[in-house]
């Protein structure tokens, strides 16, 4: 029933217990304690909403910036993952395999503003041998949720 | 000046416009309108489904099939009717593939109704039967289920409706508006009451696959005695999202089959190819995709039936296809005024259940062919129309 409840609650974490317990057809009682236990086993990390930014006036900006990176003995990668995962512009941190080892994602106001971070922030770490910043131009699928198309329902015209 | 009132077939000009469709048309015009009114499924047909057509498609794959569709798609149906539903039909001569089940119950209606016979229409119930019945010089007789048989067909109303003229009895389960499905001893009680007539069951199953609370539709023709005199009818609309591909078939046997496919040769010759090439797709490798629409049906269902007898609507639990039938009685309106003021006063359409024929007066129908947050949203502003009106 774990994932049961995980799936439902990936898809929109406003379900209530009480609504979870409806679709799944058990205790709301049953639910609050699944998710109460998986929240202390930190398997679900948080909630948050999915915006899209580019709908407000605000600017916003974000980018992919690929690192490579000598790894420390004994530390491998860890050490300087989590030196660049300490800034607030930056919203992923991935190890990858590959042409590169870590994936970041960057965000700021302005292309500036992620320039700025990149040159001065992370190209200066010592472990950091190179960077490629690529910037987002358009987003058109956040966390599963399609940003572009309103979503259109065209049927109805028939009455069955 | 040509009197078209006076060329016109009378049969076809004495049939109502279905009310509903006015009503529809209004709700068509208002912005902010939340519908549940749909009866289609919302899921995009599987992308295999669609990938096989498009295959088909590039393969140039754009003739005529056989008059009984492609013989490949017949073997399919034949194995899929076995492994689902335990129903044995040859796909030589039993089994014709159609445009929808509505071709379906109209060729098997032609190819057994004299005029004057008399064909049972249980409602509430899908609005085809009875024009269809009509116009091909047929008698309904109309079958009142009712809410406290949990809308099924019983042995003691059958019996009461049947005459020298009954010629076929519409099974129409899991029902559409009611969600009631039939199970194995109401239709053995059917059964019974059919033995040595000559009355033949037409039995729409074109919701078959959806059936819920661990109940597994059952297929009139898998009961003792009722093969011989049924006419099953399936399609892949709703089980397998495909409504505009148009494609379902009709089963029986075979003297039967062959004057319903005569009909089928004149009137339409063969179904959709690219469908066809679709459809076989679909009955091999998808019940997965099948089982995945199931369960997000099962979750909305139970939020809606919740949800109105929350909102003290009492709902009894639909077994079946994909609607909720609440009573909306202790309201005191009709049903059409309830849908009317409801569509005016909040933007939410709902289909009175008169619609689905008199007995459903009393009774509204709510498709959750729709997302969770759609059917909340919905139950959400029924809750305060039902304050406002207190």
């Amino acid at each position: 029933m774990k994932y049961e409840v995980l799936k439902l609650l990936a898809k929109n974490a406003k379900y209530t217990a009480e609504d979870i317990a409806i679709m799944l057809g058990i205790e709301e009682k049953q639910v609050e304690d699944i998710i109460k236990q998986l929240e202390k086993d930190n398997v679900i990390r948080g909630y948050k909403a999915v915006i899209d930014w580019e709908k407000l006036d605000g600017a916003y900006v974000s980018a992919i910036v690929e690192l490579n990176v000598v790894p420390k003995a004994g530390l491998g990668f860890e050490e300087v993952a989590e030196q660049v995962m300490k800034y607030d512009e930056v919203e992923a941190v991935y190890l990858m395999s590959g042409d590169y080892d870590l994936n970041i994602i960057v965000k700021g106001k302005t292309l500036q503003d992620i320039a700025w971070f990149v040159a001065k922030e992370l190209a200066t770490i010592d472990s950091v041998t190179s960077t490629a910043t690529h910037f987002v131009m358009r987003r058109y699928k956040e966390m599963d949720v399609e940003l572009l198309t309103d979503e259109d329902d065209d049927r109805g015209q028939l009455f069955v | 000046m040509i009197d078209y009132g006076k060329i016109l077939n009378k049969t076809v000009t004495d049939i109502k416009p279905s009310g509903i469709r006015k009503f529809f048309d209004i709700a068509a015009t208002m912005d902010d309108v939340i519908s549940l009114g749909v009866g289609e499924p919302d899921f995009q047909t599987p992308w295999a489904i669609r990938k096989a057509g498009i295959e088909s498609l590039q393969k140039g794959k754009t003739k005529y099939t056989s008059n009984w569709g492609l013989v490949e798609l017949r073997r399919e149906i034949s194995k899929y009717l076995e492994r689902k539903f335990s129903i044995k039909y040859c796909p030589d001569n039993e089994i014709l593939v159609t445009v929808g089940g509505s071709e379906a119950i109209d060729a098997a209606l032609r190819a057994l109704v004299n005029f004057g016979d008399e064909v049972i229409i249980p409602q509430p119930s899908y609005v085809c039967y009875e024009p269809m019945t009509r116009i091909i010089g047929g008698v309904p007789v109309i079958l009142n289920t009712k809410a406290e048989n949990d809308f099924k067909v019983t042995a003691e109303e059958l019996k009461a409706l049947i005459t020298d003229k009954t010629k076929v009895l519409i099974l129409p389960y899991p029902s559409n508006p009611t969600g009631a499905i039939m199970e194995r001893e109401d239709l053995v009680e059917i059964a019974k009451v059919l033995e040595n007539t000559d009355i033949m069951v037409l039995s729409d199953e074109i919701y078959a696959e959806l059936t819920f609370s661990g109940k597994s539709h059952v297929s009139p023709a898998s009961i003792d005695g009722l093969w011989e005199r049924t006419i099953t009818v399936n399609g892949f609309s709703k089980a397998f999202s495909m409504t505009g591909w148009r494609l379902g078939y009709v089963c029986g046997p075979k003297p039967i089959i062959d004057e319903i496919t005569k009909i089928h040769q004149f009137a339409i010759m063969s179904s959709p190819t690219t469908s066809q090439y679709a459809a076989i797709e679909a009955l091999k490798n998808c019940d997965s995709d099948v089982e995945y629409m199931m369960r997000q049906y099962d979750m909305r269902r139970r939020m809606i039936v919740s949800g109105f007898n929350k909102i003290g609507l009492t709902c009894r639990e639909p077994k079946g296809a994909f609607y909720a039938f609440p009573s909306i009685k202790s309201t005191g309106m009709t049903s059409d005024e309830f849908c009317e003021k409801l569509l005016y006063s909040k933007k939410v359409a709902v289909v009175p259940g008169t619609a689905f024929g008199e007995s459903g007066e009393g009774f509204i129908r709510a498709s959750y062919c729709y997302s969770v947050e759609h059917i909340k949203e919905a139950l959400l502003r029924i809750e305060e129309f039902l304050k406002e009106i207190k």
